[in-house]
């Protein structure tokens, strides 16, 4: 039976908006003297705050409001959710860095959090010293440290330059060392930030095959933040996902990735503001339907935009275009619609355009829309920039290799023909 | 429910309820890093410099060169029939550790801003490896010290050597602790207070010259010298030249008042300092 590793009980971190104080001692000694000794006005009040001074509550932010979780020794946990919901907050008092502002955590086995490579690398000592501020500050002891060395300095592979002060290192050596000490922690919990961000493809293929070590292999307990959601799903088994403080979802780390992609569903479509009473044609609505319904799409599974236009009379030689663009605003695709063959908007009403793309191609990564609406030869309608976001994700494609972000932009289907001799 | 379970926690994370919870045991835990702090400050100090460990002298001879000229020719201000650069030198030597231990720990969340806000350690580690490392720059001043005597020894000045220099470690420590415990209140303050900062660097200043370093305390006129002797430097300062000159003001009562008053502070220092470090994160 597997043991409780870390329990959470109603935490709650909450930060005051604005200055604590006035910011300087003889302000604060003033205020003191003005208002509790002679009575009179806050001269340091803010204006707009004069009747909510005291219990105001629109000043006090949550952070994390009444977090509750358990986790087991040996379980890979995925912590998920957009900017600003709590996770860093979260580390933050799991690593003790802040303490909770109600509530308790505990945690049995010696915990070791990794925000940041290279915490306190000193740039005039040696590779070899910093390995050991290092790994000091991290919560090694100095035995334990001399124990591991040659494997720390063999996973670098920074041997040659062991000697050498580290700010004559690449930047790549840099990342290599200080992650390799930390590789080398070996606590009973490992929290772990997206620090794995860094360093080339390589590096970062040999990072996850030691996380996966250190949660598979030798059973300890990892709790890893990150936006990469495939990272994410290699690596955990259950995840936490965590909206404006709040746990939306804790379990299996496929329904997790769901739920935090279900979040941004509602951005999935453009809804136009405009009236049908001001006579010009627009587009209403535009709509991409993906494989999962949420903006998470399949690598190689039907996409479909769907266009609502509204047109106030007929419109001969009606144009719509679309461009997909990935993450570098590179255009990677481009559809449309238009000609004499293809005539559309023939009479005054709603009409809804579909395209299909039976087998989306692009490479994973995220894409957004360009949409043009014109008449051929004539007026420009609208131009729609960066809209319905969407992910295309490799998740259902397995390879032995994991997939690197940014290898290519599409994948073509080939065959491959081996002749032996 | 159950008690044997809730004991098996190795580490319980939560709002601190007692100020006087000090988790010393931590700091004894962490005794490695404050050992490889001490070592990076003392090595980053002189790499990548021409005199290296030179450095160490060179500052209290300029200064005791300037003082002599100044205050002892000039000015004439007495110096209790001491050879003047002896009598300055160990005067500046024992504030000058001082001075270092209080100006560094006050300044202790503000330099280590990015470190604390990454990962976590005993805050405490961090100054107290400050005040060891200045220790080296304070050996080697010491070591001038007697070179200075066995000079002057050896042109004919004789110096009582008294039991005196037993005490040496504990005026050492006092200091030591006295700084730390005052760079603990200021660097405290100064998660809410950034203009502390301004004040210590000019307030160390003053304060040296209500402590003994320029004039030994029997030149105070009677009437300053309860103002003079609040001061607990001003013990520790003349408890030095005692130890190694033979002449100065130190008795059982100067002794204990700076013991006293020196754990006073400190423990304020730990208190305010242990205070800041589980929030200061968020304010700094």
């Amino acid at each position: 039976m597997s043991k409780i590793a870390i329990k959470a009980e109603n935490i709650s971190k909450t930060y005051r908006l604005g200055e604590i104080g006035t910011g300087t001692i003889s302000r604060d000694l003033e205020r003191f003297w003005k208002v509790k000794i002679q009575g009179k006005e806050d001269p340091f009040l803010k204006i707009n705050s004069h009747h909510t001074q005291h219990k105001d509550q629109n000043q006090i932010v949550h952070s994390l409001k009444d977090i509750n979780f358990e986790i087991y020794q040996g379980e890979a946990i995925g912590i998920i959710g957009r900017n600003g919901a709590g996770k860093s907050t979260l580390l933050k008092i799991l690593s003790r860095i802040t303490a909770p502002t109600t509530g308790v955590i505990k945690i049995k086995g010696r915990l070791a959090a990794l925000l940041e490579v290279g915490t306190g690398f000193h740039p005039e000592l040696t590779g070899r010293e910093n390995i050991y501020l290092n790994g000091t500050i991290l919560g090694m002891r100095k035995a334990e440290i001399t124990q591991k060395f040659d494997e720390i300095v063999d996973f670098s592979g920074v041997e040659k330059y062991i000697d050498t002060p580290v700010k004559r290192y690449s930047s790549g050596m840099y990342v290599r060392l200080a992650f390799a000490v930390a590789a080398y922690l070996e606590p009973e919990i490992l929290v772990v930030d997206e620090v794995l961000a860094v360093g080339d493809a390589e590096f970062q293929k040999k990072c996850m095959g030691k996380m996966n070590d250190v949660s598979r292999l030798e059973g300890r307990t990892i709790l890893f933040v990150s936006h990469n959601m495939a990272a994410i799903s290699n690596l955990t088994s259950k995840s936490l996902v965590l909206e404006q403080g709040n746990i939306l979802f804790y379990g299996e780390t496929n329904k997790a990735i769901y739920a935090y992609q279900s979040l941004s569903k509602n951005k999935l479509s453009y809804l136009s503001t405009k009236k049908e009473s001001d006579n010009i044609p627009f587009i209403k609505k535009v709509s991409v339907i993906t494989s999962e319904g949420t903006a998470l799409h399949q690598h190689g599974a039907t996409l479909k935009i769907v266009f609502e236009i509204y047109a106030p009379t007929k419109i001969p030689k009606a144009a719509i275009s679309f461009q997909i663009f990935n993450e570098m605003q590179i255009p990677c695709v481009q559809l449309w619609y238009f000609g004499t063959n293809q005539p559309f908007l023939t009479q005054k009403g709603l009409h809804i355009l579909t395209c299909t793309i039976p087998k989306l191609r692009l490479y994973q990564g995220h894409y957004t829309l360009k949409v043009y609406f014109a008449q051929f030869g004539g007026d420009t309608f609208e131009i729609l920039s960066e809209i319905c976001p969407f992910e295309v994700s490799m998740l259902n494609q397995k390879r032995d290799f994991p997939w690197q972000a940014g290898a290519c932009t599409y994948l073509e289907d080939s065959e491959w023909n081996i002749e032996n001799g | 429910m159950n008690q044997s379970i809730s004991e098996d926690w190795n580490l319980i994370i939560e709002p601190k309820k007692s100020l006087f919870q000090l988790n010393l045991r931590d700091v004894w835990i962490y005794r490695d890093l404050w050992a490889l702090l001490v070592k990076r400050d003392v090595v980053s100090f002189y790499k990548q410099t021409i005199l290296g460990p030179i450095w160490f002298f060179i500052q209290p001879i300029f200064t005791t060169v300037i003082y002599t000229f100044i205050f002892g020719k000039l000015a004439g201000i007495s110096t209790d029939e001491l050879p003047q650069p002896l009598f300055y030198m160990v005067g500046i030597t024992a504030w000058n550790y001082f001075a270092a231990c209080f100006t560094k720990t006050a300044s202790i969340f503000k330099d280590n801003e990015g470190l604390w806000g990454k990962v976590y350690f005993p805050r405490l580690v961090m100054p107290l490896s400050t005040i060891t490392s200045n220790l080296v720059s304070f050996g080697v001043q010491v070591l001038l010290i007697i070179l200075m005597m066995i000079y002057y020894f050896s042109i004919g000045t004789r110096f009582p050597l008294n039991a005196g220099i037993l005490l040496l470690p504990i005026f050492t420590l006092l200091m030591a602790l006295l700084g730390l415990g005052l760079g603990l209140i200021i660097t405290a303050l100064t998660t809410t207070y950034r203009d502390l900062i301004f004040l210590i660097q000019f307030g160390v200043q003053l304060l040296m010259y209500v402590t003994p370093i320029i004039y030994p305390l029997s030149s105070v006129p009677p009437k300053y010298h309860f103002i003079i002797e609040c001061n607990p430097m001003t013990h520790i300062i003349e408890g030095f030249r005692y130890a190694f000159l033979g002449k100065g003001a130190c008795s059982l009562f100067s002794i204990s008042y700076t013991t006293i008053l020196t754990f006073v502070i400190l423990g304020i220092g730990l208190i305010l300092f242990n205070k800041a470090e589980r929030t200061f994160v968020d304010t700094i």
